[in-house]
C-alpha cells in the first residue's frame, strides 16, 4: 500500500501576533511547525505503515526552508519526501495549492491519501476536499478513526455532534482531525538519518499543470481587506446551581439589551 | 569557530524538549513527594532511542553523538532532574563503560539491552569509606576458579533499585593501591548480591539511589572489564564523561528555573507593576543570563571535544564545575524571585534548588574539579 501525506509547515499561532495597523501576520521570529491537523494525518499514515508496510510519502509545497517539517516527518518515520518549490507556486490560494499538489500527486502511485483538516495559518479547510476533486476520487472529511479491511476503508467521520461510519474503496482521500490519534515524537534512529535521506524538490517544471493555474495567477481568491477581532472582554465565572446559573445568565444579557 | 548545532542535534533538542514538556513535567512534582522511580518514563524514553542516544545502531543505539545526548539530558533536567540523571548515570556511567572497555561479548550481552532500553544501568564505586578517596575500596573480589567472589557494600547508587546491570570496582590485590582495582560487569540476581537501603535525599529523589550489597557474591571471571588492576583508570576515565552528563543537567536545572522565574516576573505584580519592570530584580535575571549561557559554553564544548576524539578531561571539570556553581546560584535566584510563594511546594523553583545542590557534590565534588583543574594548570 502506498500512502502519501500532504503537510504543510505553518508559522506556530500560538506565538503569532497579528500587525494592528495591516492586519497581516508578524512572521518575524516565529516558529515554524508542522501543521497539526496534518501531524495526525501522518501519524495515521505511520500507524498503518506499520499494520501493513505501506510506504508513507510525505508531500509538501512551500519555500525551501520548509524542507525542515519533512525532515521532521522523516524523524518521525515517514519513508520519503517531496518538496513543491518554485516561484511559480508563490502567492497560491488554496485552488492554486491544490492544483500544484494534484499534479504532484498524479506522478506517485497512492492508495490514501491523507491531508490535515484545516491548516491554523489559513483555516480554509479547502486544499484536502480540492486535491480529491482534481484526482476525481473520493474523499471523506473530519476524520478521527480508520479501519484497514484489504481494499475497504471503514472510517468514521465526526460530526458535531455524533458521528457516521462510512466504507470506501481505495483510492481515497481523508483528512484528519485531532481526535484522530496522538501523534508520536520523533525518534533518535530516524532523527539522525533525517538528512540522510533525499527530500526530491520539484518545480512547476516537473509537474504537468497549466502554469496558468498555478501560484498568483491561478489563485482567483484576492484578500480585498483583513482585520483582527476586537479582543473579548474578561469573562465571567459564577458557581451556582444550574437553573440560578442560568437565571443569572439571564439577568446579565437583558441588562446589556442583548435579549 | 562555530557556535551552530548541526541540524540533526537540533531535532534531538527539539524532540527532547517536547517529550520532557508533555511526558516528564506533569510527573515531576509528584515523584519528587513520593520518591517513586518514573519507569513508565524510561520506557517511553526508550521506545523513542534516548537510552542509547551515543551509541551505534550495531549495539542497539540510535547511532548519534555525545552533543546529542547532552542536550537531551539538558532538556530533560530542565523540567525534572531526577530524570536527568536517570538518563545520565544510565548513559555516562554503565552503557559507556561497556562500550568504550568491554569486550565484543559484554556489548552483545549488555550493551545491546542498555542502548536499548531494554534494561536500566547502573555504576557502583562509592562506598561508605571511599567517596572522594576512591582508592581506599574496602570491596574485594577474589579469583576462585572460573568465578571472582565480590564481598563489600556500595553507596548512594543512582538507579541502584531499578538497574539490571552494574558497573562495580573492587580490590582483587588490595597491596597494589589504586592499581589493584578492578571493574565488573554485575548483573541484578547474580547469587549473593543484593540492594540494600533506599536514600531518602534532599533533592533528584526519585533516582533510586541505594545501597549495593555483596556477601561472596559469584561474578564469572570473563565479566571482569579489561585486565585486573585496570579498574581505577575506568573508573577514572568514567567519570569524565560522566561529568559532561552531571554538568548538562546542572545546566538543564539553572535553565528551568530561569524559565520559571521570567514567566513568574512577567506576571506578579507588586507596586501596580510587573516584577519585570523592577530593575533591581531584572538585573538578577541578566545575571542568571549570563551565567546560564557561559555555562552552556562549557559544557557544550567538552562534548565536542569528546565527540571529535580529543582530550577533554580538563573541560569536563571546568563544565561540571561552573554549570553547577551556576545551578547553585541561579536556582537560590529563582527562589528568592518568587519570594514567599518560592518556598512553597506550590512552585518548582523550590524542587529545582533542592536538585541543584547535588551537582556539586556527585560523580566528583567542586573540590575535586579543582583539583583537575589546578593540577593542569600547575603541571
Amino acid at each position: 500500500m502506498n500512502i502519501v501525506v500532504c503537510l504543510k509547515q505553518v508559522p506556530d499561532t500560538t506565538e503569532v501576533k497579528i500587525d494592528p495597523k495591516t492586519g497581516t501576520l508578524i512572521r518575524e521570529g516565529v516558529p515554524s511547525i508542522i501543521n497539526p491537523d496534518d501531524k495526525n494525518a501522518l501519524e495515521e499514515a505511520l500507524v498503518l505503515k506499520e499494520k501493513t508496510g505501506a510506504k508513507v510519502t510525505i508531500i509538501s509545497m512551500g519555500p525551501p526552508q520548509a524542507q525542515s517539517a519533512l525532515r521532521e516527518a522523516i524523524a518521525m518515520g515517514a519513508d520519503e519526501a517531496i518538496l513543491l518549490s518554485d516561484r511559480a507556486f508563490g502567492g497560491a490560494d488554496t485552488l492554486a495549492t491544490s492544483n500544484a499538489l494534484a499534479g504532484a500527486l498524479r506522478k506517485l502511485d497512492y492508495d490514501i491519501i491523507f491531508a490535515g483538516r484545516q491548516a491554523i495559518d489559513g483555516d480554509t479547510a479547502q486544499v484536502g476536499p480540492e486535491i480529491a476533486e482534481h484526482l476525481g476520487i473520493p474523499q471523506i472529511t473530519y476524520v478521527e478513526k480508520v479501519e484497514v479491511k484489504e481494499e475497504i476503508l471503514r472510517v468514521q467521520r465526526a460530526w458535531e455532534d455524533g458521528y457516521e461510519v462510512i466504507e470506501v474503496k481505495t483510492p481515497v482521500l481523508l483528512t484528519a482531525i485531532k481526535e484522530l490519534n496522538q501523534p508520536r515524537y520523533m525518534n533518535m534512529k530516524d532523527i539522525f538519518k533525517a538528512y540522510n535521506k533525499e527530500v526530491k524538490i520539484w518545480s512547476a517544471a516537473d509537474i504537468d499543470v497549466d502554469k496558468s493555474l498555478l501560484g498568483l495567477g491561478g489563485s482567483p481568491t484576492k484578500v480585498k481587506k483583513s482585520s483582527t477581532k476586537e479582543p473579548k472582554g474578561q469573562g465571567e465565572s459564577v458557581n451556582l446551581p444550574a437553573k440560578e446559573a442560568a437565571a443569572y445568565a439571564a439577568s446579565k444579557l437583558k441588562e446589556k439589551h442583548y435579549i | 569557530m562555530n557556535f551552530e548545532l548541526t541540524k540533526e542535534q537540533e531535532l534531538v533538542r527539539q524532540m527532547v524538549r517536547e517529550f520532557a514538556e508533555n511526558e516528564v513535567k506533569p510527573l515531576a512534582a509528584e515523584i519528587d513527594q513520593t520518591e517513586r522511580y518514573p519507569m513508565e518514563t524510561v520506557k517511553k524514553m526508550a521506545k523513542y532511542g534516548m537510552m542509547g542516544i551515543p551509541f551505534s545502531e550495531e549495539y542497539g543505539g540510535a547511532g548519534g553523538d555525545t552533543l546529542s545526548y547532552i542536550l537531551a539530558v539538558e532538556e530533560l533536567s530542565k523540567v525534572c532532574g531526577t530524570t536527568g540523571v536517570i538518563l545520565s548515570a544510565h548513559t555516562s556511567l554503565c552503557a559507556s563503560v561497556i562500550e568504550k572497555y568491554g569486550t565484543e561479548e559484554h556489548k552483545q550481552k549488555y550493551l545491546v539491552p542498555l542502548a536499548k532500553g531494554e534494561v536500566v544501568g547502573a555504576f557502583g564505586l562509592t562506598e561508605p569509606n571511599a567517596g572522594t578517596d576512591a582508592a581506599g575500596q574496602q570491596t574485594t573480589a577474589a579469583l576462585d576458579g572460573d568465578n571472582y567472589i565480590l564481598n563489600g557494600q556500595k553507596i548512594f547508587i543512582t538507579n541502584g533499585g531499578v538497574a539490571d546491570v552494574f558497573i562495580v570496582f573492587a580490590m582483587t590485590d588490595r597491596s597494589k593501591g589504586t592499581k589493584g582495582i578492578s571493574a565488573f560487569i554485575v548483573k541484578k540476581g547474580f547469587k549473593g548480591f543484593s540492594i540494600g537501603k533506599l536514600e531518602d535525599k534532599m533533592g533528584i529523589r526519585a533516582s533510586s539511589t541505594t545501597e549495593l550489597v555483596f556477601e561472596d557474591c559469584i561474578v564469572p571471571k570473563e565479566n571482569l572489564l579489561g585486565k585486573e588492576g585496570k579498574g581505577f583508570g575506568i573508573a577514572m576515565g568514567t567519570l569524565d564523561g560522566g561529568r559532561i552528563g552531571i554538568a548538562a543537567q546542572a545546566l538543564g536545572i539553572a535553565e528551568g528555573a530561569f524559565n520559571e522565574a521570567v514567566a513568574y516576573m512577567k506576571e506578579r505584580k507588586q507596586f501596580g507593576k510587573s516584577l519585570s519592570k523592577f530593575q533591581g530584580l531584572s538585573w538578577m535575571i541578566a545575571d542568571m543570563d549570563v551565567a546560564i549561557e557561559s555555562a552552556r559554553h562549557l559544557v557544550y564544548k567538552a562534548a565536542c571535544l569528546k565527540d571529535a576524539g580529543k582530550s577533554y578531561t580538563v573541560e569536563a571539570a571546568r563544565a561540571k564545575l561552573h554549570a553547577a556553581n551556576v545551578a547553585m546560584d541561579v536556582t537560590t535566584k529563582a527562589v528568592q524571585l518568587f519570594g514567599g510563594y518560592g518556598y512553597t511546594k506550590d512552585y518548582p523553583v523550590e524542587r529545582m534548588m533542592r536538585d541543584a545542590k547535588i551537582t556539586e557534590i556527585y560523580e566528583g565534588t567542586s573540590q575535586v574539579q579543582k583539583l583537575v583543574i589546578s593540577g593542569s594548570v600547575f603541571r
